[in-house]
């Protein structure tokens, strides 16, 4: 049914429609909704069975998440930013183990400095976990990739990850079209382990892998998500002949014929990407965009396809390897070989990506005047000025708290 | 598309005001999209809250810089946030104040702005009158269906009642009602004057 | 089951034979279709107080459970050398997942089971000391607090054994270890407040906590079944020496057992939520001397001129335990 919800309120409700039974809470912010509305389901009876266990931390969440997938249970959990780096070494585990968890990610930025607000850096932080990690554009795109993400986890026995903005979607009310319970129930039918702790068939999980098979063992879990390249888009065209609706899948391509310009960008920049390109579109502009939805796997040949011979492409990302550079940009690298390149970071840590930059960018590009790796919207003025105390004064102090108070002072005094 | 920001201080409900605002506009079949300023803003602090309405879908997340009308629950902020930037000549604005937009010392809007877009409605004394609390968000939107006629004030009453349940919803609509009123009387004092 | 009060001792060790009890009273291990839950085979040292101790605790749960029983193990000694894959010493279902999680995986079993409709099939999460105490007191901590259904069990050889002997928050005073080298004015581990975890897990009200030792593995035992007649979190911390870090002979495991009992220095009791409900007397009290002498780790503290003074603090520390739990035997006792 069509209703104009929270995008939170719209993942809880479409995660409780897939019965999970072992749901783990430890509250971050731009997360908590999420979990505080699967709570108040399970406790109200809504939602059963279903265990809402209030873990001490997030690294006990994905620990207890291990626990109830590999006896059997349906495991799901959410987490942003610091949150999943201080589970990151369960993240890790839990692909290892191969055990199908869904975990919503509302990505926001990671400190220091701390930031509450979105970016990608968090995402990033676990693209070689061995989860699959699925970037949605809308919050009705979030709410149908949790249906497919517990198909997909379940189908392979590697964790899935949706990654949505934090704030951005989490926060945002908008209209959104959930499926109800007879079908999800369609879609999804139950859980049927491929390893379960049972007394009645005892079997040892997590043993030590030496030297001799490790490889062996790591490469079978590539190959695994080199499968999830194949079940993605095909349970998206499932999901789309039952429901209806285009979600999920590798790329999204938009505009993309006869595009000398492309941009790439994951998640729901991409909206306001696409409202730049209609604007340039009617001018007579050849420029499309495309949407990345499957981060891991990497869709290396639909990207290749999709991206052909362009004049130029532009990845927009918000994150980025410091001391190198775009992180999706070396993976879009990589699918296209010698296009030019250029990457883009953009909406770190909440600033707003506008349109007007997003135009302002394409421009430059076409003039040849856009560097390899660029930084939308940077206030060069407050970076000089800190690299020149930090030139002069060996104890010049915290960096960050420098450039707050620099940015703090009346403009003519920063003259 | 129409985009309206509303400000005002943690605990006013400013981002409630927009959500309810998104409902309502939803309610009339058109596309709606509300979010927060997205701060971890604490009781009293300002805070800024968005909502877009549109006949199409609604793709753009960009923060609304360009606004159409701007909504202010707290007078104590004019002066100290930059509340009307990019807000056009032919711009609204509704403002929680029983005094005029020249004693706030807006001068400057009086004279860029239409008159007939820019009205004052004393919503925290509507809220104390009807719903018996100092939240302004539910009659300042009664008081925006009135300015702008982007959504209906039955529609308001709709996303109120959903809210916040038959009692207290019809107590906020009351609140909301009265604004309307107030806002619609405003408007034709401001068209009368400029008929003669 | 009560505590079995025998008078008539065979050997030295004031051990009991099985075969002077009825056959109710006979340990798990003294019937032949117990279930081996760690079989023979595993890669554990010579004299190792850990495998002693997993294979009675595991057998015992075993036993009260019918076969009903998951392990959860933390990284360490016992979850590296039960499982040389493709061997593996489980017989029971098992599940080893990262160091510092072992208490929140079982709490995720638990769970599982309890949504399942297998309320039946109970949970035994394990770790060495430093799973335990350090590492794994986050995750323990919050499976106490929300007593979750899981019976853990502490193997505690007071350190890293398994990285090569290194010094955890349940390393005692005075001893060496890789992290703590016997140099210095100060040498071995800091004196300091330690780590009482079984208190710890006592101020937690939750419904059973107790200690044990492989010297009295009918004692150990009795508290594994004792623990499973609970649900809810249970605590039981076992000692269990370490040939190989303790620098101490093989075949003295069990002497050093009883020796660290019969000190003072590990104080054996058991407590219902909050409160202790039963101690085990020392009956031939020993000066820690007895104790500390049989093994490396304390060599820096006798010869010449050795550290008297800090072998008094030690036996401070054990006279201290005494006084708390009134470990000494009153004539009513005997």
């Amino acid at each position: 049914m069509l209703q104009q919800i929270e995008g939170s309120h719209a993942i809880a409700e479409s995660v409780a429609r897939c019965r999970p039974e072992v749901v783990c809470a430890y509250p971050i912010s731009p997360q908590t909704h999420i979990i505080e509305a699967i709570g108040a389901m399970v406790k109200e009876g809504t939602l059963a069975p279903c265990e809402f266990i209030n873990v001490e931390s997030e690294f006990a969440a994905m620990s207890v998440s291990i626990g109830a997938s590999a006896a059997g249970a349906r495991a799901y959990t959410a987490t942003a930013s610091q949150g999943l780096l201080f589970m990151i070494e369960a993240v890790y585990n839990a692909a290892g183990l191969g055990l199908p968890i869904v975990m919503t990610l509302a990505n926001r930025a990671i400190g220091a400095p701390i930031n509450i607000w979105n970016d990608h850096s968090d995402a990033m932080a676990v693209r070689d976990s061995g989860w699959i990690q699925l970037f949605a554009e809308t919050n009705q795109e979030a709410a149908d990739l949790h249906v497919q993400a517990f198909r997909l986890a379940e189908d392979l026995s590697v964790p899935v990850m949706v990654c949505m903005d934090g704030f951005i979607l989490t926060h945002a009310v908008e209209g959104v079209d959930l499926l109800d319970q007879e079908q999800v129930d369609r879609f999804l039918p139950p859980y049927e382990p491929r390893q379960v702790l049972d007394p009645e068939d005892p079997a040892s999980i997590g043993a030590m892998v030496g030297p001799e098979a490790f490889e062996e063992v790591r490469y079978l879990a590539h190959l695994r998500q080199l499968d999830a390249l194949d079940r993605i888009p095909e349970i998206a065209a499932e999901f789309a002949e039952m429901f209806g609706r285009d979600s999920g899948g590798l790329v999204r391509p938009y505009r993309l014929a006869d595009a000398d310009t492309v941009i790439v960008a994951m998640g729901s920049v991409l909206g306001t990407i696409k409202d730049a390109v209609d604007e340039r579109r009617e001018a007579g502009e050849r420029i499309g965009v495309l949407g990345i939805t499957s981060f891991r796997p990497f869709p290396l040949e639909a990207v290749r396809q999709a991206l052909g011979a362009r004049e130029r492409v532009i990845v927009v990302e918000k994150a980025f390897s410091l001391g190198m550079g775009g992180v999706l940009a070396t993976d879009v690298a990589m699918a296209i070989g010698t296009t030019t390149l250029h990457t883009v970071v953009a909406g770190l840590g909440g600033r707003p990506i506008t349109r007007v930059a997003l135009l302002d960018m394409v421009d430059r590009a076409r003039a040849g005047a856009l560097e390899p790796l660029s930084f939308l919207d940077l206030d060069e003025g407050v970076i000089a000025r800190e690299r020149a105390r930090m030139a002069t004064v060996r104890r010049s102090g915290p960096f960050a708290e420098n450039v707050l108070r620099d940015l703090g002072r009346p403009r003519e005094d920063q003259a | 598309m129409f985009q309206v920001r509303i400000h005002g201080r943690g605990g006013q409900g400013v981002v409630t005001a927009a959500e309810l605002l998104a409902v309502a506009a939803f309610r009339e079949g058109r596309h709606a999209q509300a979010f927060p300023s997205f701060g971890s803003e604490r009781t009293g602090a300002p805070v800024v809250s968005y909502c877009r309405i549109d006949d199409r879908e609604i793709r753009t997340r960009e923060p609304i810089n360009a606004p159409d009308a701007v909504v202010i629950q707290d007078v104590t902020l004019i002066h100290q946030v930059d509340l009307f930037s990019g807000l056009e000549e032919s711009g609204y604005v509704l403002i929680n104040t029983s005094r005029t937009f020249t004693e706030l010392g807006l001068g400057e809007l009086v004279e860029r702005c239409r008159p007939d877009h820019l009205m004052t409605c004393p919503a925290t004394e509507l809220a104390l009158e009807h719903v018996g609390r100092p939240v302004p968000n539910a009659a300042l939107l009664g008081g925006f269906a009135a300015l702008t006629g982007q959504v209906p004030i039955h529609a308001i009453g709709d996303a109120l009642r959903d809210r916040f349940g038959p009692t207290i919803g019809e107590r906020n609509l009351a609140a909301a009602t009265a604004a309307f009123d107030h806002v619609r009387a405003q408007m034709e004092v401001v068209s009368g004057a400029a008929a003669d | 089951m009560s505590e079995t009060r025998v008078h008539f001792y065979q050997v030295g060790s004031f051990a009991v034979g099985n075969r002077l009890l009825s056959a109710g009273e006979r340990t798990v291990q003294s019937d032949r279709r117990r279930t081996n839950s760690i079989d023979s085979g595993h890669r554990a040292c010579q004299g190792c107080g850990e495998a002693l101790g997993a294979r009675y605790a595991l057998d015992a749960a075993m036993r009260v459970t019918s076969g009903q029983l998951v392990a959860v193990n933390a990284t360490g000694c016992l979850e590296v050398f039960s499982t040389p894959f493709p061997e593996t010493s489980w017989q029971i279902p098992w599940l080893h997942s990262l160091f510092g999680n072992a208490p929140a995986v079982a709490t995720g079993v638990a769970a599982a089971m309890r949504v399942k409709g297998r309320d039946q099939v109970r949970v035994v999460g394990q770790a060495g000391d430093g799973g335990t105490v350090d590492i794994g007191f986050g995750t323990l901590s919050g499976m106490f607090e929300r007593n979750d259904d899981v019976l853990f069990i502490c193997y505690d050889n007071e350190g890293y054994m398994n990285t090569g002997v290194q010094r955890s928050a349940a390393t005692p005073p005075a001893a060496r270890t890789a992290t703590t080298d016997a140099v210095g004015p100060e040498p071995g581990n800091p004196f300091g407040q330690g780590k009482d975890l079984p208190r710890i897990a006592m101020a937690h009200g939750i419904p059973y906590v107790a200690t044990a030792t492989v010297a009295d593995l009918h004692d150990l035992e009795r508290k594994v079944e004792r623990a499973m007649s609970f649900h809810g979190a249970r605590y039981l911390h076992v000692f269990v020496p370490c040939p190989l870090g303790w620098g101490a002979a093989s075949n003295d495991t069990i002497h050093l057992a009883r020796l660290a009992k019969e000190t003072g220095i590990f104080p054996v009791y058991e407590a219902e939520y909050g409160e202790v409900t039963g101690v085990t007397k020392i009956r031939r009290p020993a000066p820690v001397t007895d104790y500390l002498r049989l093994q490396r780790r304390y060599a820096h503290l006798f010869g010449h001129p050795g550290r008297p003074d800090v072998v008094a603090r030690l036996q401070a520390m054990a006279d201290a335990n005494i006084a708390r739990y009134g470990l000494l035997a009153t004539e009513e006792d005997e």
